[in-house]
Order: structure tokens, then sequence, then C-alpha cells
């Protein structure tokens, strides 16, 4: 029983990194309808400039709100420069921009920061949390930052002007133009938003998984397994869907024989197809009705 | 919250593109065959060996260009059928001692089955949907290569080592005696890579020209009217899937012989993204484009690695994005430009 009660602990702990991911995914997903594929690419190029910064010195909260600041402002570079002109472009172009995208960030992050294995510290410390042997001090920080992040991301949308315009914008574009919103610019502000959410998973998950080149791929996979559980049209969805896809990697890596670390991303490619087959809108999002 | 979608016509797959757009002209196709057989008696073996790849390549570009220029459907997952193929070769080779030549059919037919099946739950996705799913495939399947089950067969981590094929006898005989010289291995497998991917090509020119062709095009113009028109869009789509896989599994069987040796790690998502990034280059849609496709997934990283190591990755991403907002067909668009061109020098 304290194994189980341990790995769903573990697997809530992970589950906030993959609900941050997966915020991220379905931000840039209602904004353009497009997934995008360097999210994973993104966070990791900000942890770095995270660790580069404490590097110089600059204490860890810190270099925890520049980076924010870098990655908000980098994700809405990206879009204004690369993406605004690609709206109207068939849906393979976009494709085509996102895989360039990660090519280049992931290959640009090696050449400045070469490919070895780096420690990223964790402001949280981790001995035993509240002197339990279930948790330790770093998985319950991951949780609280992440829960932290949920609240005000939902009184972000729910009570301020811009959030409502930011929703507006991404449910219904034509109508919210005409009451005068700069759409243009609230898909621009998606991405910065998306962008730092994704910043923060990567500066969390960084002290578990170690920090280098490549070691977002399986993060975004898993985050895109919870944007797919969850419905890719609720952001709601999307975080619940990365707790339950966090549980169900470490329950499965435990009891099913046979699973162990070596089978990670094969779980979460079946989890994928699974979902999209037999409920293609996800667990709350919207089947999407087309008129012909 | 309305549930139906707002705007009503949405952004197309790919553009459409002509079919017979699709192919080249009689002349221009002798000339690059006639190039493709001369140009290896010149060089040397290495450069011999970098053609091979690169027809190999190009067949798995081509593979993925029937299925998205063909039938609109994405696929980031090339990798994972080219690994497959590779890995069903191999197998056969090493534990069946079974001839290389035999292994290419059951490669093709192995994969074939394999992507008929991974078609069949991807049949409900569209757009993005799929390039996900593939996307999740590909990023798995260097995972599932290694797993200890398989281990007696595909030698996990460590790969497989497979035996170069020497020419037959009485080619290498007719060979010595018009050059005075042994046929050496890497022509053999040239020349033995140039009839299997001319063979694959015409095939895949006459599929797009017939009626299957055209029921791939309908689906990608237009699903909805395809299927009022009477085509059966579950049937055509996993089919492409299927074809395009079992042609990828081919090149991925020819590029083991070529290369002489299987791992998990060769077979990873960048091997997919080059594959796409191939076929964008080469002009969706375009056939003949995917040999300027292959050309450049291979030559491209070799000059980038000279400047810088790792740097690769950035010249792709970035020449990719030039591609994207400058000649947004690829090779197909240079070609017609440069068709132009002359057509006007000459009048002048």
């Amino acid at each position: 029983m304290e194994l189980f009660t341990n790995q769903v602990l573990a697997g809530i702990a992970t589950g906030a990194i993959y609900a941050c991911m997966a915020l991220a995914v379905v931000m840039i997903y209602q904004a353009i309808d497009h997934l995008n594929f360097a999210q994973g690419e993104m966070a990791m190029f900000s942890t770095f400039i995270a660790w580069q910064l404490m590097q110089w010195g600059v204490p860890y909260w810190g270099a925890f709100l520049l980076t924010l600041a870098f990655s908000f402002a980098g994700g809405i570079a990206i879009e204004r420069l690369l993406f605004k002109p690609l709206a109207k472009a068939p849906i393979l172009t976009n494709v085509a921009g996102f895989i360039a995208l990660y090519a280049i960030i992931n290959s640009f992050a090696g050449l400045i920061w070469d490919f070895t294995i780096k420690q990223f510290p964790t402001p949280f410390g981790s001995s035993p949390f509240l002197g339990s042997q279930l948790i330790s001090t770093h998985q319950a920080g991951m949780i609280g930052v992440t829960m932290i992040l949920l609240v005000l991301l939902f009184f972000f949308f729910r009570f301020t002007r811009i959030g409502l315009a930011m929703r507006a914008a991404a449910a219904m574009p034509e109508s919210a133009r005409l009451v005068g919103i700069n759409t243009s610019w609230m898909i621009a502000l998606g991405w910065g938003m998306a962008a730092a959410i994704g910043s923060i998973a990567g500066m969390m998950i960084a002290p578990v998984v170690f920090l280098e080149p490549n070691m977002m791929l399986g993060v975004l996979i898993y985050g895109f397994a919870a944007a797919v559980l969850g419905g890719l049209t609720s952001p709601f969805g999307a975080v619940v869907g990365g707790f339950l896809v966090g549980i169900f990697e470490n329950l499965a890596g435990t009891y099913i024989p046979g699973i162990g670390n070596e089978l990670k991303l094969p779980i979460a490619l079946a989890l994928i197809i699974v979902v999209l087959v037999v409920k293609p809108a996800g667990l709350f999002g919207r089947p999407i009705v087309k008129r012909v | 919250m309305s549930t139906v979608q707002e705007v009503v016509t949405e952004a197309p797959a790919i553009e459409a593109v002509p079919k017979k757009a699709m192919t080249l002209g009689y002349g221009t196709s002798l000339a690059v065959l006639a190039l493709l057989i001369l140009v290896p008696l010149f060089v040397k073996n290495f450069i011999i060996f970098q053609l091979t790849m690169l027809l190999i390549y190009a067949l798995a570009v081509m593979a993925l260009n029937i299925l998205t220029g063909g039938s609109g459907q994405f696929s980031l997952g090339q990798s994972a059928f080219y690994a497959v193929g590779a890995y069903t070769s191999a197998i056969l080779m090493e534990h069946g001692n079974i001839n290389y030549a035999l292994t290419l059919p059951v490669s093709g037919i192995v994969c074939f089955g394999f992507g008929y099946l991974f078609g069949k739950p991807a049949l409900r996705l569209s757009g993005v949907y799929l390039a996900l799913a593939t996307f999740a495939l590909a990023t798995a399947m260097p995972q599932l290569l290694k797993l200890g089950v398989f281990e007696p067969w595909t030698g996990g981590v460590q790969g497989l080592v497979v035996t170069k094929p020497d020419a037959p006898s009485f080619v290498s005989s007719i060979w010595s005696v018009f050059s005075g010289r042994a046929m050496s291995q890497d022509m053999w497998l040239y020349y033995f890579t140039l009839a299997v991917s001319i063979g694959i090509y015409v095939a895949s020119v006459n599929l797009l020209r017939s009626r299957s062709g055209r029921a791939f095009m309908a689906i990608r113009d237009n699903e909805i009217a395809a299927s009022a028109m009477g085509v059966d869009v579950a049937l055509y789509k996993t089919l492409a899937f299927g074809v395009s896989a079992g042609i990828t599994g081919v090149a991925g069987a020819l590029g083991a012989i070529a290369v002489q040796f299987v791992a998990p790690d060769s077979y990873t998502i960048t091997l997919a993204i080059s594959l796409f990034l191939g076929m964008v280059v080469g002009g969706v849609g375009w056939l003949p484009g995917s040999i300027v496709g292959s050309a450049f997934i291979i030559f491209v990283p070799n000059i980038a690695e000279g400047i810088s190591k790792g740097l690769s990755g950035a010249v792709f991403g970035i020449l990719l994005f030039v591609v994207i907002f400058l000649v947004p067909h690829g090779a197909r668009q240079v070609a017609v430009i440069a068709q132009q061109l002359i057509g006007k020098l000459r009048k002048s």
C-alpha cells in the first residue's frame, strides 16, 4: 500500500510538469489550431537560459523571473516573425514550420551549451517532505508551483479584461474582431504565455531529468498525451490529463511487469493512439461539428 | 459557445497539385536516368556509396510524397517504417541466411502490413492529429527496438552487422571483360539500388495515374466530395498509408544493406524530420523532386558539420523556413521558374 501511495504521489509530481506542457500546447492550439512540436525545445532553451544566469551568479528566483520574462518575449517574437505570416498557409506548411523551429532550437542549444549533461539546482532541496518518506520536497515544490500557476491562470482568464479578450479571440475570432479585440495580438500573447508556462515546466523538471538539449522530448510526448487525453480544446482538461497521465505512467511502470523506464515513450504513444481512437475529443473537449 | 465551427472553409491540408505536374516528361526522365547510370563509372567508391544513399533516401522521400502529395495525409513517423524495413531485412539475412535481394520484398510486405494497421486507427485522425500520432510513433520506435524481449533477434542496443553482398558472378565477369577490373561491392550495390528504385518509381507513377491514384487525389482535395463520388475514403486512406510504408520499408532494407549495420539509434525522430524536410524541399506532390530533396538531406549536413559540429539541425531548420517563405512549392517551383527563363531566353 505504501508503494502504491508513493507511486501515486510521485505520479502527481511528474504529472504537474506534464500538465504545464499540455497547457502550453493547448494554449497555442486554441489560438491557431496547430500543435506546437517545438514547445519542448522552447522550454529546454529557456531552462538553459536560467542555468546560464545562475552560472553568472544570479540567485535562483531572480533567474526564474528573468527566464519567464525572456520566454514570454521570445514566444511573442517567434509568433510575430515566423508564424503570423503563415496563418493562412496550408497545414503542411505550418507543420513544416514547427519542425524547422524544433531543429533550429535543438541545434543552437547544442552549439551554445554542448550536449553534455548538466546538473540543474532545485530551490526546494531534495530531503523528505514534512518528514514523510513518501515524497521529496522537490516533488512537493513541483506540485506547489504548478498549483499556484493554475490558480493564477484561472483568475487571469476568468476575471481580467485581457484574459477574457484572449478567450473570445480563440473561441470566435470574427465576432471578437467586431467588438474591437485585436485578435492578432491576442494570438501573440497566447504564444508568449505558452512559452513562459513551458519554461516553468522545463525549470521544474530539469533537476529530475538533468539538463541537456534532448531532455524535453519525452516530456513533450507526455504533454501531448495529456493534452489529447484531456481534450485539445480544453485548458482545464489538459491539466487534469497531465495529472492522470503522470499517475498512469508511474503505476504502469510499477505494476505491469516488463514496463520499465525503457518503455516510457511507447506507453505515451499507445495512450495517444487509444485516446484518439476511442474518444478523439478527449475527456473534456468539445466534439467539433463541421458544417459542409 | 457554439459547437459549429465559425468558419466553414478550413485551410486545406496541402495545396492541390495538378496530376500532370506530379511527374517529368519522357525526355527529361531519360536524361536523368542516363546521368544516374553513367556518373558512377567515373567516381570513387566512397562517392558511389553516397550516391547509393541518395537513391535510398530518394525512395523514402518519394514514399512520403505519395502519402502527403498524393492522398493529403501527414506522417512525421516515416523513420519508424524505415527502421522496420531495415530490421526485417537484417534479421532475415543474418539469422535466416536469406539472399539480400529476396529480403527486400519481405521488408516491403511487412511494412505494408505495419503501415496499413497503423493507418487504421490513424484513419479517424486528420491533419495535426495524424502528425501528432506519427510523431509519437517516431519517438517511440528506438525504445521499442531496444526492448529486451526482441534482443535475440535485434541485438538490442548493439544492433546487427550486415554483410555486404558481392556482385553476382555473371555480372562481374561481364564487367571485367569490359573494364578489366573486378566490380566493386559498392558499384554493384549502386546499380542494384538503381534498378529497384526505377522499378518502384515507375510503379508509383503508374499508381498515381491509375484509378486508385485519382481516388487518393480526390480525398486530398476534398474528402467529403470524394466520398460523395463513391470513393471508399477509409480504404484508400489506409491503402495510401500502407503503400507509403511499404516503399519506405524497401528503402530501409536497402539502407541496411548499404550501411551494413542496423542499430536503434540510427532511426530516431531526426531521420523522420530529415525525410519530411526532403519532401518539402523537393516539392510536395512532385515525385522527381524526391531526388532533389534527398540530395539536400544527404549533402547539406555534411557541409554544415564541416563548418561546426551540431550545426546541421540549425541549417536544416533555417533552410526549411527559407523554402516555406520563398519557394513554398520547393524544387518544382524552381524547375518551373527555370523553364520559363529558358523559354524567354530562346524567344529573345
